[in-house]
């Protein structure tokens, strides 16, 4: 392998030593090192001009990044509850047991590490994992066992079989968006034609609102941002995609990446930026060479550089950042701090992005399908856009569908489908309940199936999960309780802490020892940390176990030890506190009651 | 006739210049609102979230909203006050805080704000997190048990002592303190007593050596008056003027 110091000096020297590049940096030297020896950190603090125990706090912040040597094979399993209906358990289990190795722990060879992972996008062919940081897809026992094989055998995962790692697009509705090709360069030349003005009312006119989830007017949030004073601004795509479910920027990015790209730029000409970004999740890492060569081929058409298409001063460029496993860097603003190489956390808002955001510059942060929706919009007009939809909601939506139906996959909706609509499209039978939007999202009961997507109504970011009669829904909600603790920044005290405390009851419930006291317990948690937390991760991290205590009260109370409203008081238990603090744990030091 | 801004906290008006936060107006016009992570002196910081407010319905943190002409500031329904107690109960199960063997005792912060808040117990479970502590400096002790993140001193030594001998590592639960040294161990970072950091801990995470008990308890800080009325730099003197009377007994 190449000594250290040279590959960090190759480095440094190709992509610049701004303090910036910080995680950038770390992620090139995880990827070659399987971990970022302490010899990095020094280098890089000298030339960063970064104190080391700041690196160390990025380092620890990154699920990807490790202080400690991984194997060389590092393989994370993807946790979403879809991969766990599909029976990842027991695929794991089963891989760990065949390559003798202990979750998270690297085998005493180094050979190889297991270990679980937030949802990596891949719900509609799972159960999925990670190899290395590139996706395998559709696991079996027959794939896990010829995986097993390669590793033993050393085989380079570049020689691995490339069926394993094919990713299927599965779009399963078209619609105006996905229908309509967009030529390349189309959109800028209508700017040019059109000029800006022009094209920010066919924003307005068409209502184009976020697709990320809040929202929020495109044609408002580019205005504002070119309004704002500034000696530079910036644009930039949040293809993060974290929310457990989501799968359709990636279809985006692996098809479409052309169109997105003409989006940004249109944007970048718009509101004045020279500079944009693409934040792309790690989990996606195997969509980047192919991203970086549709780059390389709209700068060969004079789409992206200096001077587009012709027009003097007309300049820009685009840059992709990896992301390195943190779900909250979708957030726009723990975005920024992760594009200029910080931890992701979240910044205390106002000021908002537009007016300052990366680098304190005025920034767009819009999603992958809103910057692609921009472009056609540019092309086709407003009037086309709005001809689709509801009034508050125009135009047509991707949702990423997956869980218990017969065809997973993305469907584009006008917005305004009623659940009951993808549902019979999807083919999904004896349906027990719809997880909207996410793990951060909406349950919804079958009662409530005649309800329409859209802003005016239940509003969602496109992630649709199915659960039939036979899943048990209390392991859906732990599932993302887990997700939420395992995600939270850290930052505030309701989600750091009560995001514990209410997995902790979630749990209690799950194994039978919970009373309605707890229940109690639950509902008021859960209020602090949607009325108090500092970023939208902690505000809507109680959704699921509030939305499944109002409607499915069952799959509580069921389990409930006493369904009276008083504490179950257990002697045992009670002693856990001594046990604790006296580290004992042996028989003596336990109350057997009833035997 | 004044032309003066205000906004009214639970029904009173309080005046207040362009680019305060309404923590800052409300502390200069001598109302407390409750904060762990904020320290006047310093930039706020958001993150203890015990000095939330309710204003049109929605709960924020005060130290860092701007405060705008008219608003309506709740700093006292049962709502808010309920709400700080849970907050402070979290940071109490989160470490491990067992006051009377705590030097700071008396002193800290945490523990006023709770008796001012009226939070009568912990109420959660536990976490019982496994801390160790960290003796390695010759003239300061840690004590990870206390930690409440509340990042004072990681501000305080980048920003006024510029050491950054302090930074929050890890994510979520796991968030944790760390050192600027190879070793990771407080001794082998250039921390100094005389750091401004030194000084503005609100719990007992940061201490000097060789001090215990020289004030007996029951004739400490907030032992005479309550935390909303000891302001945060009188709290500061007593830590500054610990760290000058410890050292080694001859
Ligand atoms: C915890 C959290 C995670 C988020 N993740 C994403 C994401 O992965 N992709 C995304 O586009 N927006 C995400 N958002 C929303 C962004 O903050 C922001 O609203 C969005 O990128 C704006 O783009 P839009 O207006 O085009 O929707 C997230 C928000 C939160 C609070
Ligand atoms: S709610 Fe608080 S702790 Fe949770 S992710 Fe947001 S800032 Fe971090
Ligand atoms: S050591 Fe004290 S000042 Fe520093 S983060 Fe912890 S509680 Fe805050």
């Amino acid at each position: 392998m190449q000594d250290l110091d040279s590959f960090l000096h190759g480095l440094l020297a190709e992509s610049g030593d701004t303090p910036d590049r910080l995680l950038q940096h770390l992620i090139a030297v995880q990827k070659q090192y399987s971990h970022i020896p302490y010899d990095a950190i020094q280098v890089l603090s000298e030339r960063l001009g970064i104190p080391p125990v700041q690196i160390y706090s990025v380092i620890e912040y990154y699920a990807f990044l490790h202080r400690n040597p991984r194997g060389k094979y590092d393989i994370r399993f993807s946790d979403n509850i879809t991969d766990r209906m599909l029976g990842n358990r027991l695929l794991m289990q089963g891989m760990c047991k065949k390559l003798a190795v202990e979750p998270g722990i690297p085998r005493d060879d180094g050979k190889v590490t297991i270990e679980m992972t937030s949802c990596t996008g891949l719900c509609d062919q799972g159960p999925a994992l990670l190899v290395n940081g590139i996706a395998v897809s559709k696991l079996t026992e027959m794939r896990i066992h010829k995986m097993v094989g390669l590793i033993e055998a050393g085989v380079p995962v570049g020689k691995w079989p490339g069926k394993f790692f094919i990713v299927e697009d599965n779009i399963q509705r078209r619609d105006m968006l996905l229908n309509k090709r967009l030529i390349k360069g189309s959109a800028l030349e209508s700017l040019l034609v059109k000029g800006a003005d022009a094209i920010l009312n066919d924003l307005d006119e068409s209502g184009l609102r976020g697709r990320g989830g809040a929202g929020f007017k495109a044609g408002t949030k580019w205005r504002l941002c070119r309004d704002a004073a500034a000696d530079e601004h910036y644009v930039v795509c949040n293809a993060d995609e974290g929310e457990p479910g989501t799968f359709k920027d990636r279809v985006l990015l692996n098809s479409y990446a052309d169109s997105v790209f003409e989006g940004m730029t249109l944007c970048g000409g718009i509101v004045g930026a020279r500079k944009g970004f693409l934040y792309l999740r790690g989990e996606y890492l195997y969509l980047l060479k192919t991203l970086e060569n549709t780059l390389q081929e709209r700068r060969d058409a004079n789409l992206l550089g200096n001077n587009i298409l012709g027009q003097e001063g007309f300049d820009f460029d685009i840059e992709i950042h990896l992301g390195a496993g943190a779900y909250v860097c979708g957030e726009e603003s723990a975005l920024i701090e992760s594009l200029e190489g910080k931890r992701g956390i979240p910044r205390k808002r106002p000021p908002f992005p537009v007016t300052s955001g990366y680098m304190q510059k005025p920034t767009v942060v819009n999603n992958v399908e809103t910057l692609l929706a921009a472009a056609r919009i540019a092309v086709y007009g407003g009037d086309w856009f709005r001809s689709a939809g509801t009034p508050e909601s125009t135009g047509t939506k991707l949702f990423s569908i997956s869980g218990d139906c017969e065809r997973p996959g993305v469907y584009e909706y006008p917005f305004g489908v009623t659940i009951r609509q993808v549902l019979e499209d999807c083919g999904a039978l004896d349906t027990q309940a719809v997880q909207l939007s996410g793990a951060a999202g909406f349950t919804i009961p079958p009662q409530e199936f005649y309800r329409q997507i859209a802003f005016e109504d239940v509003p969602s970011g496109g992630s649709l999960m199915v659960f039939n009669r036979q899943r048990d829904l209390l392991k859906m909600v732990l599932n993302f309780t887990r997700f939420f603790c395992h995600e939270s920044c850290g930052f505030c005290t309701p989600c750091r802490i009560g995001g514990r405390l209410m997995n902790d009851l979630v749990e209690k419930v799950m194994v039978g020892y919970a009373t309605s006291y707890d229940i109690h317990e639950l509902k008021k948690i859960g209020r602090v940390l949607q009325k108090s937390a500092h970023c939208g991760l902690g505000t809507t991290a109680p959704n699921a176990v509030l939305d499944t205590l109002q409607k499915f009260p069952g799959t509580y109370s069921r389990r409930l030890v006493n369904k009276s409203y008083e504490p179950a008081f257990n002697l045992d238990k009670a002693l856990e506190v001594s046990r604790q603090l006296t580290g004992r744990d042996d028989e003596e030091a336990h109350l057997r009651l009833g035997n | 006739m004044s032309t003066e801004k205000t906004f009214k906290l639970d029904g009173r008006d309080i005046p207040f210049d362009d680019g305060d936060t309404v923590m800052d107006a409300a502390l200069r016009a001598g109302e407390y609102i409750p904060h762990l992570c904020h320290d006047p002196d310093f930039p706020p910081h958001g993150s203890c979230r015990v000095c939330v407010v309710g204003v049109n319905g929605r709960h924020t943190a005060s130290c860092t909203l701007q405060a705008s002409e008219g608003m309506d500031v709740d700093n006292s329904s049962e709502d808010i006050l309920e709400e700080r107690r849970m907050l402070l109960q979290m940071l109490f199960v989160e470490g491990n805080h067992t006051c009377p063997a705590c030097e700071k005792s008396g002193d800290c912060k945490l523990q006023a704000v709770a008796y001012h808040a009226g939070m009568l117990s912990p109420h959660f479970t536990h976490f019982f997190p496994k801390r160790s502590i960290d003796a390695s400096h010759p003239e300061m002790m840690f004590y990870y048990n206390r930690c409440i993140l509340c990042g004072l001193c990681v501000r305080v030594s980048k920003y006024e002592d510029k050491k950054s001998v302090f930074a929050i590592s890890g994510r979520g639960i796991d968030s944790r303190l760390v050192f600027n040294s190879p070793s990771g161990k407080l001794g082998d970072t250039d921390f100094s007593p005389t750091d401004q950091a030194a000084s503005v801990c609100p719990v007992g995470a940061i201490l000097p050596k060789y001090l215990g008990y020289e004030t007996p308890i029951g004739q400490r800080l907030y032992d005479f008056k309550p935390i909303s009325v000891v302001g945060d730099e009188t709290a500061r003197d007593i830590a500054k003027d610990k760290l000058t009377n410890g050292g080694p007994d001859e």
